[in-house]
C-alpha cells in the first residue's frame, strides 16, 4: 500500500484517542452489583473491542465528509439499466419516520399494531391490483429473496403433486445473475435459453426444445434486460403451461408496464416486486431492499407464513398455513420499505402509476433515438423503459476505448455511468434506464455529454481513456484490491511490516 | 397527478416527435392488445393523493400503533434501544440514502469507506478476522452461515440449539427444506455436548446463541472442545451489544460468528429492515457470502476502497455463486457504524451493563413474588431472562398491558416445552420508574387479595379501532375525482357500490 498518499478522509480509527465518547448514557438507577457478581469471570470481556473513541462532532464530521464522496440521486442522474434509480419522494421518507412506525416492536400484540398491519394489508391489495395476482407476501427482504421464495413455492407445488421429475428451471441468457443463483439454491438444474440473436427476444423454437416433463418453471424478465417486451408472451406462457411448467416473472422491470399490462394477465403464475425500484424506496447505497411476491390461486397456499389478514374488524397475522414454504425472514419483512412504497402508491394512484410507466418508456425511447446517432444500438427498435447500446463504434476508433472507459468518462460530466457489461449477451453492453422522474432538460444534458464523449473518442481519445478526471479518486485498481486483500484495518496493522496475512492465506 | 413527474404536455410532444412517433400508444404496440384492456382496481385510488392527504393517512396509521405508547419490556432479537440523534441525522443524508450499490468506486468512496470501517469494527467486536458487508438480518446470517459450513466441510447435517432465536431456526428450516441435500437437527437449550443425541455422522456445524434466546449464557468451553474434537465448525449467534461486556466468540473457538445489528442504532420498525452480519476466520473467506470491501489504490497511487472478491457473487458466478444474495443492508450498516463510533468501547459496555443491572434488579424483585421464578435458575443471564409463572402468561401480560406495559414475550408459543413462561428484557431506555411499576403490577396480579378475579381475557376492542373499510380513500377519490376515471387503461369499481372495497379474499377474486 502506498504511503506517499493518504485517504481523502482518514479512517475514523486514526482520529481515535482514549477517553472520548460521542454520546452520554444514563446510569442504571437501580441498586447495582459488579458484573463479576452477575456473570462468571471467565466470560467477561478481557480486551475491549477496538472501537473508535471520538467526540460527537468529530464523528458527525467524519461521516458527513464521507457522504460527500458519494454520487446519489439527489445530486445527479443515474441512468442505471435494470436498477430503476428514480427520485425517492421526500414525503415517503419523512412520514415513514413517525415514531408510531419506527418504535413498534415486532412482538407487540397484534391488536396494538393495527396501523402497521393495516398498512401492510392495504399494500398487499394495492400490489395485487397492480400485478393482477390473487395474493401477496411482503416478507422477502429483497428482490433476490423474492426470487428464491418464488422458486421455493414452485418446488412445493410440484412436491405436493408428487411430480418429482421437475428438476429443471429454464432461464434466458439475458437474465439477472440472481435468477440462476436463486434456482440453484433450491437444487434446480438451470437450463440456459439462448435468446434469438436477431430480435433479442425469446426464441420460441429453442424454448420448445428445452421444455419437457422435467421443466419446473421458466424464469422470465418482461420487458427483458434488453428493454424489449416479449410480444410472444402469451404463446410462451401457453408453451410452458402445456409442458406442465410454471411461469416466473422477474419484476425488476415492472416500472415499464404498470397500468399497461399485468404479469398475471400475461400468463405468469408468480412474480417478485422490487419496491426499491418500482416504488421508489431508497437504495441506501446497496440496501435495504424489499421483495414482495405475488401469486395466483395455484400457488397461494405455499406463500411464506405469516400473511396479513383482515376479518372486517381487525388486522392480524395468519400463521396457520399448513402448505406454506415457511418463514424466510425474521418477523414480517422490511416494514419501513413498505410504508414508503405504500405512500408512493398513494401519491400516484392508478392513473399516476400508468403515467409513470408511460413516461419511463417515453424517456428511454427519447434517449435511444438521440443516442443512436452516435452509438451503436444493437436492437434499435421501440424499447420499453431501458435499452442497450455498445461501444463498438468508439472502439473502432481507438483500441483502448471500451464500455468501461466511456462509463468512467461520463462521471466527469456529473452522471453516474449506466449499467455496464450487462446483459451478458451483448458484447461491451451499456444499459441505459433513465426512469420517469428525469426531466427533458436532464436527458438533454446527458445526451450532450454522450455526444461530446463520442467526439472525444475521435479527437482526443486519451482524455477518455484516462478518465475519470474530476472524481474524488481516479480510476480504482480492482486487481490490487483482490490480490493484496485488506478487509480489516486491525488485521492489516498486525502485519503491516510484511505481507498481509489475508494475502498469504489466499496465495 | 403526481408531483414527481416533471414533463409538461409540450415536453412529451417534443420527445415523441424526436422519437419519430405520433403518440405514446406507438411505444406500447409491442404489447399484445388483449393485455391492454381495462383493469378493475379494488384497492388503488384512481388518482394520486396530495402530499397533505398522504401525510394525514400515514399519521392516522401511525397513531393506530398503540403499542408504541406503552413501556417496552420486549426483546427476543429486537431491542428498544436508545438511538443517538446523530445516527439518524447521518443516515438520512441523501448522499447515503439515495445512492446506489458502490459498483463504481470512483464516485462511491463514502459508502465504501463506511463499509470498510464497519468490517473492521465488527471483526474486533467479535474477535474474528473478516466480516462481510452485511446480509438481510440475523435469520439470514444464521442460514447463510449454515450453508457456508456445509460447503466448507462438504457435510450435509446442521445441528442447531433451541436456544437460537425461533425465527432464525424457522428461516433456516425453510432454506434447508428447499435445498435438496441438507438436513437439520434441533437440540434442547442449556444442555452439554455429551447430552446430544448420538449420531453416525458429524454435522457440518453446531449453531449456538450466546446469550441465548431464552436469555441464558451457556458455558461455551465444552462446545469448543467438542467441535474441535470432531472437526465441526462452531457457529455462534452473538448480540452485538452483549459483546460490549462479554468475551468475543473468536476467543472460544467459533469458526463463524453471526448476528443481528438492529440493536446498534436501528429502529424496531416492526421487524425490519434489520441487518445481519457474518464474521469468520481468514481461511474460510472464499466461502463467505455477501459483499466485501477492500482497500486499493487509484491510478495515481492514492489509497481508496472498492468492492472486492466479487467472483464469489451471483452477478459473476450465477448458479455457482456462494449465495443468491445480491443486496446488503448498507443503510442499516451505516447506522450501526455511526452508533459504534459514537459509543466507543466504553459506551457499548455501559449500554450492556446498564441493561443488565436493570434486568437483574427486576428479576430479583419479581422472583420474590410467589408465583414467579426463573425458568433456568442455575444459568447466568445478561439483560434478558426467562421466567416461569404460576398463572397463564397471557393473563399476566394483559394485566401489565392495562397498566401501560408490554411485559414480555410469551414463550409458550415458540416453546411448547415451556408453558406459562415469559421472556422479559430491559434496556438503557427502561426507566427505573417503569421497572417499579412492573414490579407493582406483578405483586398485585399474583396476590390473591388484589388480583382482578377472574382477569378478563379479551378486551382488545378498547384499542382496536381501524377503519372499517381499508380502502376508503379509493371511494373518496373516485367520488370527487370525476373526470379522472376516463384514463385509458383504468376502470375503477364505481364508488358507492357497497360490495366494492374488498374486505376478504373472496371480494378480491371477483375482480
Amino acid at each position: 500500500m502506498s504511503t506517499a498518499h493518504s485517504l481523502l478522509e482518514p479512517l475514523i480509527f486514526e482520529a481515535s484517542s482514549p477517553g472520548h465518547q460521542g454520546v452520554s448514557l444514563p446510569a442504571s438507577g437501580v441498586p447495582e452489583r459488579p458484573l463479576q457478581a452477575l456473570l462468571p469471570q471467565a466470560w467477561l470481556r478481557k480486551k475491549p473491542a477496538q472501537l473508535p473513541e471520538v467526540s460527537q462532532l468529530e464523528t458527525v464530521r467524519h461521516f458527513t465528509r464521507l457522504s460527500q464522496l458519494n454520487h446519489c440521486i439527489d445530486t445527479g442522474f443515474y441512468p442505471l439499466g435494470s436498477c430503476t434509480m428514480k427520485y425517492n419522494p421526500k414525503v415517503c421518507d419523512t412520514y415513514n419516520q413517525l415514531e408510531g412506525f419506527t418504535a413498534l416492536h415486532p412482538m407487540a400484540p397484534e391488536h396494538l399494531c393495527q396501523g402497521t398491519l393495516g398498512l401492510m394489508y392495504r399494500l398487499q391489495h394495492c400490489l395485487m391490483d397492480i400485478t393482477g395476482f390473487d395474493a401477496v407476501t411482503l416478507q422477502p427482504a429483497a428482490g433476490a429473496q423474492g426470487e428464491l421464495v418464488g422458486m421455493m413455492m414452485v418446488q412445493s407445488y410440484f412436491r405436493q403433486k408428487n411430480d418429482t421429475a421437475r428438476t429443471e428451471v429454464i432461464i434466458p441468457d439475458s437474465a439477472h445473475g440472481t435468477n440462476p443463483a436463486s434456482a440453484g439454491m433450491c437444487g434446480f438444474d438451470v437450463k440456459e435459453l439462448r435468446s434469438d440473436p436477431k430480435t433479442g427476444r425469446v426464441d420460441l423454437e429453442k424454448l420448445a426444445k428445452l421444455l419437457s416433463h422435467k421443466t419446473a418453471a421458466l424464469m422470465l424478465t418482461n420487458p427483458s434486460t434488453l428493454g424489449l417486451f416479449e410480444s410472444d408472451i402469451l404463446t410462451i406462457s401457453q408453451l410452458v403451461h402445456d409442458a406442465g411448467g410454471l411461469m416466473y416473472y422477474d419484476g425488476a422491470n415492472l416500472n415499464a408496464v404498470m397500468g399497461q399490462a399485468r404479469p398475471a394477465d400475461m400468463g405468469f403464475d408468480v412474480m417478485h416486486i422490487n419496491t426499491h425500484k418500482t416504488f421508489a424506496t431508497p437504495h441506501g447505497g446497496g440496501g435495504p431492499g424489499s421483495g414482495p411476491v405475488a401469486v395466483n390461486r395455484r400457488l397461494e397456499a405455499f406463500l411464506p407464513s405469516p400473511i396479513v389478514t383482515f376479518d372486517g374488524i381487525r388486522y392480524g397475522l395468519d400463521w396457520d398455513r399448513p402448505h406454506s414454504i415457511g418463514q424466510v425472514k425474521a418477523f414480517y419483512g422490511n416494514v419501513e420499505m413498505m410504508v414508503r412504497a405504500y405512500a408512493y402508491i398513494l401519491a400516484h394512484g392508478a392513473s399516476g402509476l400508468a403515467q409513470v410507466s408511460e413516461d419511463a418508456v417515453l424517456n428511454a425511447n427519447y434517449l435511444r433515438a438521440r443516442l443512436s446517432q452516435a452509438y451503436h444500438v444493437p436492437y434499435n427498435t421501440v424499447c420499453k423503459h431501458e435499452f442497450i447500446l455498445d461501444s463498438s463504434r468508439q472502439h473502432a476508433q481507438h483500441e483502448k476505448i471500451n464500455t468501461m472507459t466511456l462509463a468512467k468518462r461520463l462521471m466527469d460530466f456529473g452522471f453516474h455511468p449506466p449499467t455496464v457489461y450487462f446483459p451478458l449477451i451483448v458484447h461491451e453492453a451499456m444499459m441505459i434506464e433513465p426512469t420517469e422522474t428525469e426531466s427533458k432538460a436532464t436527458l438533454d444534458r446527458f445526451v450532450e455529454a454522450m455526444l461530446t464523449i463520442a467526439e472525444e473518442c475521435q479527437q482526443q481519445p486519451e482524455r477518455v481513456i484516462q478518465a475519470p478526471h474530476t472524481t474524488p479518486v481516479s480510476r480504482v485498481d480492482e486487481v490490487v484490491a483482490a490480490k493484496k486483500l485488506d478487509l480489516n484495518y486491525f488485521l492489516t496493522l498486525e502485519t503491516s511490516s510484511g505481507t498481509n496475512s489475508l494475502e498469504a492465506t489466499l496465495s | 397527478m403526481s408531483n414527481f413527474l416533471p414533463h409538461t404536455a409540450a415536453d412529451r410532444q417534443a420527445m415523441l416527435k424526436a422519437i419519430g412517433v405520433s403518440g405514446i400508444d406507438a411505444l406500447f404496440e409491442d404489447i399484445p392488445a388483449q393485455l391492454r384492456g381495462p383493469k378493475h382496481y379494488t384497492a388503488l385510488p384512481a388518482d394520486g393523493l396530495s402530499e397533505l392527504e398522504i401525510q394525514d393517512a400515514l399519521k392516522q396509521l401511525a397513531t393506530e400503533n398503540k403499542a408504541t405508547e406503552l413501556a417496552c419490556f420486549l426483546g427476543g432479537g429486537a431491542y428498544d434501544r436508545f438511538i443517538p440523534q446523530a445516527v439518524n441525522t447521518i443516515a438520512s443524508r441523501s448522499e447515503f440514502a439515495t445512492s446506489y450499490t458502490p459498483y463504481q468506486p470512483e464516485i462511491s468512496q463514502g459508502t465504501l469507506q463506511v463499509i470498510y470501517e464497519f468490517q473492521s469494527m465488527m471483526a474486533s467486536l467479535t474477535g474474528m478476522d473478516v466480516v462481510n458487508a452485511s446480509v438481510y438480518d440475523g435469520a439470514s446470517a444464521v442460514t447463510e452461515a449454515a450453508l457456508m459450513a456445509a460447503r466448507l466441510t462438504k457435510r450435509n447435517h446442521i445441528w442447531v440449539s433451541r436456544n437460537v432465536h425461533p425465527d432464525y431456526r424457522r428461516v433456516l428450516s425453510t432454506y434447508v427444506q428447499a435445498n435438496q441435500s441438507l438436513s437439520l437437527q434441533e437440540f434442547s437449550a442449556n444442555i452439554q455436548p455429551e447430552e446430544l443425541p448420538r449420531s453416525e455422522n458429524n454435522p457440518a456445524c453446531i449453531i449456538l446463541q450466546w446469550p441465548g434466546y431464552l436469555g441464558t449464557l451457556e458455558d461455551p468451553t465444552p462446545w469448543q472442545a467438542y467441535c474441535e474434537q470432531h472437526q465441526i465448525l462452531l457457529v455462534v449467534v452473538a448480540d452485538p451489544v452483549s459483546l460490549g461486556v462479554l468475551e468475543p466468540p473468536g476467543q472460544y473457538g467459533a469458526s463463524i460468528v453471526v448476528g443481528e445489528l438492529q440493536p446498534l442504532g436501528n429502529h424496531l420498525a416492526y421487524g425490519g429492515p434489520y441487518c445481519g452480519y457474518i464474521a469468520t476466520r481468514k481461511q474460510y473467506l472464499r466461502q463467505l457470502p455477501g459483499r466485501l470491501v477492500g482497500r486499493s489504490v487509484d491510478s495515481q497511487g492514492r489509497p481508496c476502497f472498492t468492492l472486492t472478491l466479487q467472483t464469489r457473487e451471483q452477478h459473476i458466478r450465477r448458479e455457482k455463486a456462494t449465495s443468491n444474495i445480491c443486496t446488503n443492508q448498507a443503510l442499516n450498516l451505516l447506522k450501526a457504524t455511526v452508533y459504534l463510533s459514537l459509543l466507543g468501547p466504553q459506551g457499548l459496555a455501559t449500554v450492556a451493563s446498564v441493561s443488565a443491572q436493570r434486568c437483574h434488579y427486576l428479576v430479583e424483585k419479581l422472583c420474590q413474588i410467589e408465583g414467579i421464578a426463573l425458568l433456568f435458575p442455575d444459568q447466568p443471564f445478561l439483560f434478558e431472562a426467562a421466567l416461569k409463572l404460576s398463572q397463564p402468561t397471557a393473563l399476566f401480560l394483559k394485566a401489565l398491558e392495562r397498566q401501560g406495559i408490554l411485559g414480555g414475550i410469551e414463550l409458550g408459543k415458540a416453546y411448547t416445552e415451556y408453558p406459562n413462561a415469559l421472556l422479559v428484557t430491559t434496556t438503557e431506555k427502561t426507566h427505573p420508574n417503569l421497572i417499579e411499576r412492573y414490579i407493582q403490577v406483578a405483586k398485585d396480579f399474583f396476590n390473591p387479595a388484589t388480583a382482578v378475579s377472574p382477569p378478563q381475557a379479551l378486551d382488545e376492542e378498547e384499542w382496536a379501532r381501524p377503519s372499517a373499510d381499508p380502502f376508503a380513500y379509493a371511494e373518496k377519490i373516485s367520488a370527487t375525482g370525476s373526470g379522472s376515471l376516463h384514463h385509458r387503461n383504468c376502470v375503477i369499481v364505481p364508488a358507492g357500490n357497497s360490495n366494492a372495497p374488498a374486505t376478504s379474499g373472496e371480494g378480491v377474486s371477483a375482480r
